[in-house]
């Protein structure tokens, strides 16, 4: 059956606390964090942007578990920060895991949730026949305007996952999803920040595709919370996953694992697929695993995962950098020196 | 630097490809065509680097190029790889971490944008392997 073949995450190690954000806009920084749930979030150096994300959690997939490279004939990104407007930033990734040039590659924006639409297009190529690898990631350096209150949580990291049917570690068993025509959060071409609908986004952007995804696979599925060991959503701050869950029927143990934002913020595409290697990271043998990622604009994707008897024998998940690791190693920076990572400071 | 030529160094950047004799073992980055120790009785194969090393040596740099600048201080070092070839890169680290002999490893990092609508240039760097 398709499934996870391996998988890989990066995070950045710059960080800055939300206090200090709050600090420099005489904001009330209790009241922010208080409301958000989260504490700081990851900070790119100057040096990497999504598509070097892209290949690093990529290269550590494929340090997991060697596959052979010249079966991989599809890579996909999914991102709103690719870094061209027009070039693929999957011609980037293609090249440097060495599985170009006998590959198909496409970029993916669909807000949020570009990642796992990746994921869902993975799945069909395999399940087809027509190729036994894809990967698809999803990775962003999320874009906030200064001041903002996207500013508090937009953060930057990726996930990559070898999708196959080829003993994979985790069998995707089902995956469906709810969209609509929603404007609640946009960028319009050549702008440099997202606007959005305020809390406009809240109940007719996130929780109704949110709710609507998970509904719709837990009815597909004859399925109901319980039966489920860990559940991932996105995480635009710490609130809306937890509210979410609890109005589905997970408990707070359910999503912990998955639970990221709270020291990463949001990391837009790589935040599902961030949350999902959270996850794999600690799972065993027979854990099942909810997943639903939200993209504004607006839509989900829901995804049933079991994880299998691979996840011991077929993959070294010490080869690669845990999320764990990577939210531990970190290097506060003030808000002047961020703005500069960020390119905040035009010259 | 031309499109051209950025295009054609791909390999390396990315990959560390260099080469390596197959008659004396000798690996060469960026690679060579010829082996310099056996001239014609030498083979010359394709050969990419782990990317692991240790610093030989290495400097702080705090007055940069424009493109550059945004990164200073930085460190540059002179990095012995693992086949014994050396690479001249930037080091990503504070420079107080920094010390001869340190092992390090390859990253995927920008090495440099032009301006803000040309090419980006994407390519190896290194990190403390802790």
């Amino acid at each position: 059956m398709v499934g996870i073949i391996t998988y890989g995450a990066y995070i950045p190690r710059f960080r800055i606390k939300i206090e200090e954000i709050a600090r420099v806009w005489g904001a009330n920084a209790a009241e922010i964090t208080g409301g958000l749930g989260v504490l700081e979030k990851a900070v790119p150096d100057y040096d990497e942007n999504t598509a070097t994300f892209s290949v690093e959690a990529a290269r550590s997939a494929l340090c997991r578990r060697p596959v052979d490279v010249a079966d991989i004939k599809a890579v996909y990104v999914g991102s709103e920060s690719h870094p061209y407007a027009v070039k693929p930033t999957a011609v980037t990734v293609g090249e440097a895991i060495g599985a170009t040039p006998v590959m198909t590659a496409a970029d993916y924006e669909f807000a949020c949730k570009a990642g796992t639409a990746a994921i869902q297009t993975a799945m069909g190529l395999v399940s087809s026949g027509m190729m036994k690898y894809a990967v698809a990631i999803g990775a962003d350096t999320a874009q906030g305007a200064p001041g903002d209150a996207l500013e508090y949580t937009a953060a930057a990291g990726g996930a990559a996952y070898v999708i196959g049917n080829d003993d994979p570690i985790a069998v995707i068993n089902e995956t469906c999803s709810f969209t609509s025509d929603t404007p609640d959060f946009w960028r319009r071409e050549g702008e440099d920040y997202p606007r959005h609908g305020g809390r406009f986004s809240g109940d007719p952007g996130y929780f109704k595709h949110t709710l609507g995804a998970a509904k719709l696979m837990m009815e597909l599925r004859g399925t109901k919370p319980s039966d489920y060991t860990h559940a991932v959503f996105h995480q635009p701050n710490a609130k809306f996953p937890q509210k979410a869950a609890q109005m589905l029927g997970f408990t707070k143990e359910q999503i912990k694992a998955g639970l990221l934002a709270p020291t990463l913020g949001n990391t837009y595409s790589g935040a599902v697929p961030l949350g999902l290697a959270a996850v794999l990271d600690v799972a065993k043998p027979g854990d099942r695993i909810f997943v639903t990622s939200y993209g504004s604009g607006a839509g989900s994707d829901a995804f049933d995962i079991t994880v299998t008897d691979a996840i011991l024998t077929k993959i070294d998940r010490s080869r690669g950098a845990t999320v764990e690791q990577m939210l531990a190693t970190k290097k506060y920076l003030d808000y002047a020196v961020y703005a500069r990572h960020k390119g905040k400071i035009r010259m | 630097m031309t499109v051209a030529r950025f295009w054609r160094e791909i390999p390396q950047r990315y990959n560390l490809v260099g080469t390596k004799c197959e008659v004396c073992g000798d690996v060469f980055f960026p690679p060579r065509a010829i082996c310099p120790h056996c001239r014609r009785d030498g083979k010359i194969v394709p050969c990419q680097c782990s990317g692991k090393g240790k610093v030989l040596t290495y400097s702080v740099l705090s007055a940069a190029s424009d493109q550059f600048s945004a990164l200073k201080p930085y460190v540059l070092a002179i990095i012995e790889l693992e086949e014994g070839t050396r690479v001249t890169s930037h080091l990503i680290c504070e420079p107080e971490e920094v010390h001869i002999g340190m092992p390090v490893k390859s990253v995927f990092r920008v090495l440099d944008r032009e301006g803000s609508d040309g090419i980006i240039h994407y390519g190896t760097k290194f990190v403390p392997d802790l």
